[in-house]
């Protein structure tokens, strides 16, 4: 039988990247190629929406022609992208009318907090599901509307057109200003404070609230279907499915079932637990999303707990403090010493996200004395991403009542042993790293192969998934830790105070 | 505390008067300055000139600290570093091999286990990382082993324990095998550490070329040695080694 491969474009904050995946789940090949960030002011993060389409071309095509030799086909294409960032462009041109705003960008604050003060502003909560924040795409929408001269009226007029990543790079694959399928999957429409999360639909009321135009919006479509050709491409291939980038992780972990969470360690960590076909509203500070959605089936929802600074973290012991000469030497400084020395560090280096959001909050190292050493510090900055994962568990816990038999990881930071060790513990459940690390183009490609048959169904995918590791709590570490979690607790809440007194 | 080799204390010192020197002084000045008899100076710096820790300016007779000396700081590489530096190419090996796959670096006659990647059969498995080997036994072993001829002599001298009736334990008939692995570039132990288990092995060079590790798969040896499947796994072995050497340049 000939081999069947996908190929996955997985759209990132700091480059696009095309993989090509074998039907058992392996990597076959890889592109990579970053694209430039803008800073224009304090606070603005843009990103040139023709230079990622330009580079995923590039890559597309590159990866095609690896494994153009292989014994195989590439039959299909699938999407993961960067959530929450916005573009709007031109329908008649295809030129973007601004560079896409990044969702690290924080200029729509004012805007948010004069949206929120209007009595309706509960109405966000109520229909999306998320907190009414200006990290959604929604308020980035409406900034460019109101920024950009004429912009509502030529919007009104269905001559511009919004997308999230996935959506532009949809429009642009399937033929651009000729013929463009102008569409969004409903993981990143679940992420612009427009749509309706249980029936999936934008909300003419939300539209009001945030003044958005509904003629220039995209058509809301399952993660998991053939949304067109993808005609731009050396090899035409039918785009599958797309997927905001930690649902697809999501997805590439296999994690199918209600309770099943999967935790993604990057510079900030994204933690999500798959609730099944029932909407989870939280009452402990995390969001309710979408996780995904076969077409023809039900959505799928997903509890989201977002941590801002992980790996940022030691990032910082490495390029401010000078303590180590790369990332990877954090476990070597850490196992200097046995323990934390009675030191912890709260890194709200720009508040704090899930459980807390407290956006004053501002990090503190406690607990110092003359004993503690450059190993407690080190010791004390991988704790740190534990103990906060531990936050957003507890709190999943608690709204969905669902057990998590085992937190499945994936990231740069699992080849941490010292700190994977350490989750098992602080978790009191066993941590599992999968074979295959790429887990959001892994999740792309499953979504696509999915919808044009390489697998049958989602229970081909799980028979793909393989632990490459395991880390099992120690029960006297468990008791240990319990019994130090009120101290953590308390470093919390002294950094939330630290910021309410500026 | 055990007592000091004074050798090794006077060596020390010898190497802080060159730096201090300046690199100006000869035998007698490096002498006087040490406290030493010449005749005792002058071996210390043979020896520390062999080793490459010293140079010698042929003209003006006078010594310098070596580069074998300066380099050893650089060949240094931390284990995590490395780990991190291999996961993608280890988890890959495992994945198309499919077999377990650990990745050891050098701890004198033993191999410290630094990165274990399950057998990708969702097994019941527990992780090794830290964990030490005897080098003589396992194919990832040998292969260090292989690397560094001055550890693999003294092994003549080692008692190397049987840890299975096929385990090698005749220094001559292991220093021979260690002569191939090196000259074809891989390692393999056919149930030498425990029965039934065999091992395919490769090494990994640091930036300066030195072998750093080595990166093995191991599994029954029924099926690791199976009629036709070793020279595609050798390759895959071979070839996943020599991809983290390559990630280590980058």
């Amino acid at each position: 039988m000939t081999e069947r491969y996908v190929l996955a474009v997985d759209q990132g904050t700091t480059s696009t990247r095309s993989i090509v995946f074998d039907r058992a789940g392996r990597l076959v090949a890889v592109r990579q190629r970053e694209h430039r960030q803008h800073f224009p002011r304090p606070g603005w993060v843009e990103h040139d929406p023709e230079e990622i389409w330009a580079n995923t071309q590039l890559t597309a095509a590159q990866a095609l022609r690896d494994v153009a030799g292989a014994p195989g086909q590439v039959v299909a294409l699938g999407i993961a992208n960067q959530r929450e960032t916005t573009v709007v462009w031109d329908r008649a041109t295809g030129r973007p009318l601004v560079r896409a705003l990044v969702w690290q960008d924080t200029r729509t604050g004012p805007l948010v907090e004069e949206l929120a003060a209007r009595p309706e502003a509960a109405l966000v909560r109520e229909r999306t599901g998320l907190e009414l924040a200006g990290y959604f795409a929604g308020p980035r929408l409406r900034w460019v509307l109101d920024a950009v001269p004429g912009a509502r009226a030529r919007a009104e007029r269905g001559e511009l057109l919004f997308g999230t990543m996935e959506s532009w790079l949809v429009w642009n694959l399937t033929g651009g200003t000729d013929g463009g399928v102008h569409v969004t999957d409903v993981t990143n429409a679940s992420r612009t404070l427009l749509m309706d999360v249980r029936r999936c639909r934008w909300d003419p009321d939300l539209l009001d609230f945030f003044g958005v135009p509904a003629a220039m919006l995209p058509e809301i479509r399952p993660s998991v279907g053939v949304l067109g050709t993808a005609s731009a491409l050396p090899v035409p291939l039918p785009i599958g499915g797309a997927l905001g980038d930690q649902q697809a992780a999501l997805f590439g972990q296999t994690c199918f079932a209600p309770g099943e969470a999967k935790c993604t360690y990057g510079t900030g960590s994204f933690l999500l637990q798959n609730t099944g076909t029932d909407l989870v509203r939280s009452r402990h500070g995390l969001i309710s999303t979408v996780a995904y959605q076969l077409a023809g089936e039900p959505v799928h929802y997903a509890l989201e707990g977002s941590i801002a600074v992980t790996g940022a973290l030691v990032q910082w012991l490495r390029d401010s403090l000078g303590l180590i000469g790369s990332a990877a030497e954090v476990e070597t400084l850490a196992r200097t010493v046995s323990d934390n020395g009675g030191c912890y560090i709260v890194p709200a280096f720009s508040g704090l996200l899930a459980p807390h959001w407290e956006g004053r909050a501002r990090g503190l190292v406690a607990g110092l004395t003359s004993y503690v050493t450059k190993g407690h510090l080190a010791r004390a900055v991988l704790e740190a991403t534990g103990w906060q994962t531990r936050d957003v568990v507890r709190a999943m816990d608690a709204d969905s009542g669902l057990p998590m038999e085992a937190l499945r990881v994936d990231g740069g930071m699992t080849t941490n042993n010292l700190l994977m060790q350490f989750l098992a513990d602080v978790l009191g459940s066993p941590v599992v790293r999968p074979m295959v690390g790429e887990t959001v183009s892994l999740g792309a490609a499953y979504a696509a192969g999915l919808a044009v048959g390489v697998w049958s169904d989602t229970g081909a995918l799980r028979r793909n998934w393989h632990r490459s590791a395991q880390w099992v709590p120690d029960p006297g570490r468990v008791a240990a830790l319990d019994a130090a979690y009120p101290e953590w607790e308390r470093a919390v809440q002294l950094s939330i105070a630290w910021g309410e007194r500026r | 505390m055990p007592g000091t080799v004074q050798s090794i204390e006077r060596a020390a010192t010898l190497l802080h008067a060159i730096v201090e020197s300046g690199g100006q002084m000869g035998v007698t000045e490096l002498a006087a300055a040490v406290g030493l008899p010449k005749t005792t100076t002058h071996g210390l710096l043979r020896t520390l000139l062999a080793v490459g820790f010293v140079e010698q300016d042929p003209r003006t007779g006078r010594y310098a600290l070596g580069a074998g000396l300066l380099g050893l700081g650089s060949h240094y590489l931390d284990a995590n570093e490395l780990r991190s530096r291999a996961s993608n190419w280890a988890d890959s090996l495992a994945a198309r091999s499919g077999f377990a796959v650990r990745l050891g670096t050098p701890a004198g006659l033993q191999v410290v286990v630094v990165h274990h990647v399950f057998r990708p059969d969702d097994s019941p498995q527990e992780l090794e990382v830290g964990s030490v080997l005897p080098a003589h036994a396992t194919a990832v072993g040998k292969v260090l082993l292989a690397s560094r001829p001055a550890l693999a002599r003294a092994l003549a001298d080692a008692r190397l324990e049987a840890l299975t009736p096929r385990t090698v334990v005749e220094p001559a008939a292991l220093l021979a095998e260690l002569q191939t692995a090196r000259a074809r570039g891989w390692a393999e132990q056919r149930g030498e550490y425990r029965l039934g288990v065999g091992g395919i092995a490769a090494p990994v060079h640091g930036p300066g070329g030195l072998v750093v590790g080595a990166l093995g798969v191991s599994g029954p040896a029924e099926e690791l040695f199976a009629e036709g499947a070793r020279p595609a796994l050798r390759t895959m072995v071979v070839e996943a080694a020599a991809a983290v050497s390559r990630e280590l340049l980058a």
